[in-house]
């Protein structure tokens, strides 16, 4: 990530008095700054934050399940509360947790800007000059060619042209030219787009935490819904920023629900289709139809409407012995393929009971709801999901609901402390199918009349994820050139028939010396040479050294991305 | 054409199981061989750098017996060096050669029940974990075969084993506790983005397989070469199986020559799988168990990527950092799977 290997400082030489001083300050900071952006303090931060993830994973957290969250406080009474002290119940909001990964983009930035502004140099700068002894390099080659040293350059400066090497010519004394060639500079634009590319996916995360919201409702089938406010929502997660003022609020009404099933009773499609309106058009009559469907959302301008789930709401009809009818639906939840399904109807209302006898005679009918029931010795079971003989198993109990005491119960189920307390009495079990009814002792009737369906919908607002995406795609893009571009140098130097040494007829022809580095992955550039080496070559060249490149020390260089470039970058490899 | 598949997956895991059987037979039978060139500068490497590291901590090359091109030289020698040897250890490198063709046959027949699987449900064969874990034999396998191909290092046939024992243990739990019959995916998993996402998942982990058991070789190999280094007159020693094991510059460059193919996919795969959890779930991260591990695996392997590169960290920290990536992809697939519940807590088991 940063050029850490190489932080030797030309040394000061004599120091005024006055800078003296500030000296020490200005080193640990220097120091300080040095050790966070090297890549041994970036690969620690970056193995903790896999470290810190872990606890998120394994722990059940706050904001995926609340109740099991604190159903495992309450398993655990000593660690349990420390831990969630800690934040190990919320590990990826907890301040340990920012903390590294704030370090960790720290160090980044520290280094890329360096990077960058080296890159930039190195854009605007002509290939480094030819090495006096190409022999040297890890990769060498000489033959000579009839023709003149000059010829011998055009010819080999026009195909690395062609070939989109950016060329550096030189002329030497005594008529010798020399060619700088390098590649791959893209490489480099990747590895930075990448690094960049992170730095943005974390501004986009953060726009979502601070502006996005999330809301879950449970809508029955037929009915009109309108998210007017976060109190429409049965289950609403704000953004940081977001108070409920600022939504743009729509109307929906669930027109209809649609399962299909497999004879064996598994699920093959769920759609709902559902017409819906814009908060500008509210109350006006333009309405827009549209089908939600298990991983098709509903694209609205900025929020997404989301189908998550569906379920059977067991209507039921109470005649109360002063006479009053009422009807109830209330949503029952399943986990049951079969979509066998749990819920309670709660009455705490019953009619024509004084006020202060209310607490006495409120009703709760709980239990079950089958689709298409079955019974084996009174117990019911659900044998397919769709609604074909549909079948309700409840308990029915009066008294006390405990729904004063200001303790929040869930819809699903009643209060098991009351039952257990003996305020809510159970009077009867029964089972019905629809039509079927069962009268209590004090003349209350009820009925089971039908079934009404359910939707439960998610509404999803995050202005972050279109830059999430972006940055997605430029870090896969940046990804793949850095690891697939490799950066190449090539240095020709010719010298012309006069200028070479001895006798003889190699005399009368060009000395055409390559050399050739490569500044990342060695793989295959020997292959490589061989061709791009022969390109001052008009079809009269005659090896005269090895040809073939036998790398010395310096070869793993290239590799490793020590600190042996003519330029002084470090750290090819990110 | 569904029992077809599976007879065909058995047959699968009949040929891993002989394959590998084959791999450790001639693996055992090198026992005894005096090492290489290459195999003595390998021992000799991680002596220097023992006495080296106190001198000069700089680049690798200063601690290195050879080079990286010599690696290369011996990544594409043509000499097939066993043949040399076949005059020393016939029978064992003929179960070597045995073990190549065989595991040739098991993929066949692994493709072959991928493929009918996929007949018979109708669908990709990547709608549970059976099938997935399936794929993953697949693509492991051939992708450890393509490497075998590529490469001609000496003794390379032998990293064979460490894929394999993988692959065998995978096949194994994937046709006896994770089968379930072919038939059609909930609604929830009928996504475009679910087939980009798991299909890239399931090539990239194999790819990462064949890394890690690379690293997991090099891992073994450096602990021998240090007890070489320390008893370099052991005879015992210095003739014994891992002596006979591909070289560390070899293993390091197969881990990472694998893992720079797998990665780039795997980082598409965690993508698009986010893409599908907006399209699913409303969001395209949530800090779901699954995504949680997945982005530690791949902040690992980010890691890899970056220690190879630093010095330090190069050689032995980086095959364990590769060999730590590829247990949490592991873990992932079945510890998040089975035991942590989720939202990815589907995939037909339970």
């Amino acid at each position: 990530m940063s050029a850490t290997d190489t932080t030797t400082v030309p040394s000061g030489g004599q120091v005024p008095p006055a800078r003296r001083r500030v000296r020490p300050a200005i080193a640990f900071l220097r120091n300080t700054w040095r050790g966070l952006t090297s890549m041994r303090t970036a690969l620690i931060l970056l193995f903790l934050l896999a470290l810190a993830s872990l606890p998120g994973a394994l722990l059940p957290q706050w904001s995926l399940n609340e109740s099991k969250t604190s159903d495992y406080i309450a398993a655990h009474p000593f660690w349990g509360p420390l831990m969630n002290r800690l934040g190990f119940f919320e590990v990826f909001a907890s301040p340990w947790y920012s903390a590294i990964y704030l370090l960790l983009f720290i160090s980044l930035v520290g280094c890329l800007l360096p990077r960058t502004f080296e890159f930039a140099r190195q854009i605007g700068a002509r290939p480094v000059s030819t090495p006096r002894n190409l022999a040297r390099m890890p990769l060498h080659a000489e033959y000579t060619v009839d023709g003149t040293a000059e010829q011998a350059a055009d010819r080999a400066e026009a195909t690395l042209r062609r070939k989109h090497w950016r060329v550096s010519r030189r002329t030497e004394s005594g008529g010798v030219h020399t060619l700088s060639a390098e590649k791959g500079y893209l490489r480099e634009v990747g590895n930075l787009v990448f690094h960049f590319s992170l730095l943005a996916l974390l501004i986009a995360v953060a726009i979502g935490k601070l502006f996005g919201y999330e809301g879950s409702v449970i809508v029955q089938v037929g009915d009109p819904w309108c998210s007017s406010s976060t109190s429409s929502y049965d289950n609403f997660r704000p953004g940081l920023t977001v108070d409920g003022t600022d939504m743009t609020p729509f109307c929906l009404q669930i027109k209809d629900f649609q399962a299909t099933w497999s004879p064996s009773g598994q699920a093959l499609s769920f759609h709902t289709d559902v017409n819906y309106q814009a908060a500008a058009e509210a109350g006006g009559d333009s309405w827009h139809s549209a089908r939600v469907q298990v991983n098709d959302p509903l694209r609205m301008a900025g929020e997404r409407l989301y189908l998550l789930g569906h379920g059977y709401a067991p209507d039921v009809k109470v005649t109360f012995p002063n006479g009053d009818v009422r009807n109830y639906s209330t949503p029952f939840i399943s986990n049951d393929p079969m979509l066998l399904s749990t819920g309670a109807i709660k009455v705490p209302d019953p009619p024509g009971v004084p006020a202060d006898q209310l607490t006495q005679h409120q009703l709760a009918i709980a239990g079950l709801f089958a689709p298409t029931a079955a019974e084996h010795g009174g117990i019911m079971t659900s044998v397919y999901p769709a609604a074909d003989k549909p079948g309700l198993a409840v308990d029915i109990y009066r008294g006390d609901l405990g729904m004063e005491g200001g303790r929040p119960q869930s819809v699903y189920a009643i209060s098991q402390d009351q039952v257990d307390k003996g305020a809510l009495v159970k009077l009867d079990r029964v089972n019905l199918y629809v039509g079927d009814s069962t009268t209590l002792d004090d003349g209350t009737v009820i009925t089971f009349t039908g079934y009404h369906e359910w939707v439960s919908l998610q509404t999803s607002y995050d202005p972050g994820q279109t830059l999430a995406l972006i940055a997605a795609i430029l870090l896969l893009a940046g990804l793949m050139a850095s690891l697939t571009i490799k950066r190449r140098r090539l240095w020709f130097r010719l010298l012309p028939p006069e200028a070479g040494s001895g006798a003889g007829d190699e005399l009368r022809r060009t000395v055409v010396r390559v050399g050739g580095l490569a500044r990342t992955d060695q793989a295959g550039y020997g292959a490589e040479f061989d061709e791009v080496s022969r390109w001052a070559d008009d079809g009269t060249g005659s090896d005269t050294g090895t040809d073939e490149g036998t790398a010395t020390a310096d070869g793993t260089t290239g590799t490793t991305g020590s600190n042996t470039g003519t330029d002084g970058t470090a750290a090819e490899r990110e | 054409m569904a029992g077809f598949s599976d007879l065909a997956f058995q047959a699968a895991m009949a040929g891993y199981l002989i394959a590998l059987i084959c791999y450790g037979i001639e693996v055992a039978s090198r026992r005894g061989l005096v090492p290489t060139a290459m195999e003595a500068a390998s021992a000799q490497r991680v002596h220097l750098a023992k006495v080296g590291a106190a001198g000069s901590r700089a680049t690798g090359s200063t601690v290195t017996g050879y080079t990286d091109a010599d690696v290369d030289d011996e990544l594409d020698d043509d000499d097939d060096d066993d043949d040399d040897r076949a005059a020393l250890a016939p029978w064992g490198v003929r179960f070597g050669r045995a073990a190549v063709v065989v595991t040739v046959i098991g993929v066949l027949a692994n493709l072959l029940s991928v493929v009918t699987r996929g007949i018979a449900a109708g669908r990709l064969p990547l709608g549970n974990m059976y099938e997935f874990v399936s794929m993953i034999c697949l693509a492991s396998v051939t992708c450890w075969l393509v490497v075998l191909a590529k490469n001609r290092a000496p003794g390379l046939r032998q990293l064979g084993l460490f894929v394999l024992i993988p692959v065998v243990i995978l096949a194994f739990v994937a046709g006896t506790k994770l089968w379930i019959p072919a038939g059609p995916v909930p609604p929830s998993l009928n996504s475009y983005w679910k087939w980009i996402h798991v299909t890239t998942v399931s090539l990239s982990g194999s790819v990462l397989l064949v890394s890690g058991a690379a690293s997991v070789l090099y891992v073994l190999r450096h602990r021998f070469d240090r007890k070489l280094s320390e008893m370099p007159d052991d005879e015992a020693l210095a003739t014994s199986v891992w002596s006979r094991m591909p070289s560390l510059p070899t293993l390091d460059k197969i881990a990472y020559r694998t893992a720079i193919v797998a990665f780039p996919v795997y980082t598409f795969a965690i993508i698009a799988g986010a893409l599908w959890a907006e399209v699913a779930w409303g969001r395209y991260w949530g800090w779901d168990p699954k995504e949680t591990v997945a982005f530690v695996s791949w902040v690992f392997y980010a890691g890899y990527l970056h220690a190879r590169a630093t010095s330090g960290w190069r050689g032995l920290r980086s095959a364990w950092i590769n060999i730590i990536g590829f247990a949490a992809i592991v873990f992932n697939l079945f510890f998040v799977n089975m035991v942590v519940s989720g939202l990815h807590s589907y995939a037909g088991v339970g």
